[in-house]
């Protein structure tokens, strides 16, 4: 199944509405990371809402996807996830180190906006290393 | 007089079960008849024998010997009628009466089984002459009395546990509350002995709480925790991870020096942890985490300016 790639301001919002396969996974990787540069955003969005059930595939594609578009120079953050899911995936060492979580889609755009601003602001300032510790 | 008996009771054994348990029967009413006919006497022996064997000290004398006449007829009524029904309720009524006082299973099972002695006696007394009636009589008396001492002593067990988990289960509801300081902030106090039961049951709590406040940092107070091995202290290292996912920052405050030592020593790993020392520090740094965050970039401000563009 396709996911829907949305184009929101400066941002992406990839959102994700049922299962989807590895094959899947890959594919939305890879149309992500290619419209990153193509429409100069400045952030992913991936939202995740839908799910209810993450593997270590689906854990580690969405880790790749924040590294890769952090060198095409997007900050990503993942959005949505559910309890339970967050429950079971810290129990099978899943834990997204170094990407950037948060509630939804709303704190997402605003942990996006600040991102943005951050940068905006300070230019000279060097990028942290990672999402949100 | 004696052989002749004796013959007769070996062919009636022998012969068929009904007609044994026909005469087992007729023995039966005439053991119960002989308990009816003594019951002050037995029953004064029994209260004596239960004060001397310092059973019950819980209760008072007066207590002992009320009680003792209520176990005493349900006891030859259980005889009598060969059913437990009634001593079952009756076991299960006395015991909620009496474990609240400290009273102990071997208490319980001690004077029941001192009733079982002190009516044996008598009945060694009462056939002392005729030990093949004696025998018989025995027979009969022995089961029942065996299932009668069975069938309280599971009673108050019974009751026992039924409070045991009717108390696992107040302290697990009581046990992990919640609490919204203010917005986006939440505080969860941890008290007592954590298992891996509980510590799912609070992680879930807590996620579930994060979703339904929309909160930012949380405050896990572990003051009230005594003890903690690695097994809880990963569980705890969990809870933040998971908490993390859902977008929200975890501050553990209150470890003891006794866990913080112990945690060290151990080798687990707690570095992704923020860690302040005491409630009132969690909080404020709370605070300062979410002033930080809702001045320039999150909050009501951010979301406004993001609203009218996706309208577009």
């Amino acid at each position: 199944m396709e996911v829907p790639i949305l184009r929101q301001g400066q941002y992406l919002i990839a959102s994700i509405q049922s299962a989807l396969t590895d094959a899947d996974l890959s594919h939305l990787r890879e149309a992500l990371i290619a419209q990153v540069g193509r429409s100069r955003c400045r952030g992913v969005i991936v939202d995740v809402t839908a799910l209810d059930v993450m593997d270590s595939f689906a854990v580690r594609t969405l880790r790749d996807i924040a590294h890769m578009a952090r060198l095409r120079g997007a900050e990503t953050v993942i959005v949505g996830i559910q309890p339970d899911v967050a429950f079971a995936m810290v129990q099978l060492g899943l834990t997204l180190k170094g990407v950037a979580t948060v509630l939804d889609l709303e704190e997402g755009l605003a942990f996006l906006d600040g991102r943005t601003k951050e940068r905006g602001l300070d230019l000279t300032k060097p990028k942290r290393p990672s999402g949100r510790g | 007089m004696a052989d002749t008996k004796r013959s007769m009771s070996v062919s009636t054994r022998a012969a068929d079960s009904p007609a044994l348990t026909e005469s087992s029967a007729g023995l039966l009413r005439e053991l119960v008849a002989h308990l009816r006919q003594n019951r002050t006497q037995l029953r004064e022996e029994w209260a004596r024998r239960i004060t001397r064997a310092e059973l019950l000290t819980a209760m008072t004398e007066e207590e002992i010997f009320a009680e003792a006449t209520a176990v005493y007829d349900n006891y030859v009524e259980a005889l009598e009628t060969g059913t437990f029904e009634a001593l079952q309720a009756y076991s299960r009524r006395l015991s909620e009466r009496i474990i609240p006082r400290g009273v102990e299973t071997d208490e319980v099972v001690g004077i029941v089984l001192l009733l079982r002695d002190v009516l044996a006696r008598s009945l060694f007394n009462k056939y002392q002459d005729n030990v093949e009636k004696l025998n018989r009589i025995l027979d009969s008396y022995e089961p029942a009395a065996n299932r009668i001492a069975n069938t309280v002593a599971v009673g108050f067990v019974e009751e026992r546990e039924r409070i045991i988990r009717q108390q696992q289960e107040a302290i697990r509801e009581l046990s992990t509350p919640v609490l919204q300081v203010r917005e986006r902030l939440l505080i969860l106090p941890i008290i007592g002995v954590i298992d891996p039961q509980r510590a799912r049951q609070l992680t879930e709590q807590l996620l579930r709480a994060i979703r339904a406040n929309r909160a930012k940092v949380v405050v896990i107070d572990v003051t009230g925790v005594a003890a903690m091995d690695s097994g809880v202290a990963n569980h705890l290292v969990q809870t933040v991870e998971a908490s993390r996912l859902l977008g929200a920052t975890v501050i553990v405050t209150g470890l003891s020096p006794e866990i913080a030592q112990t945690l060290v020593t151990i080798g687990v790993d707690l570095s992704e942890m923020a860690t302040v020392g005491d409630l009132q520090g969690g909080i404020e740094e709370a605070e300062r985490l979410l002033a930080d965050r809702a001045a320039p970039t999150l909050g009501s401000l951010a979301s406004r300016e993001i609203a009218p563009e996706s309208q577009r």
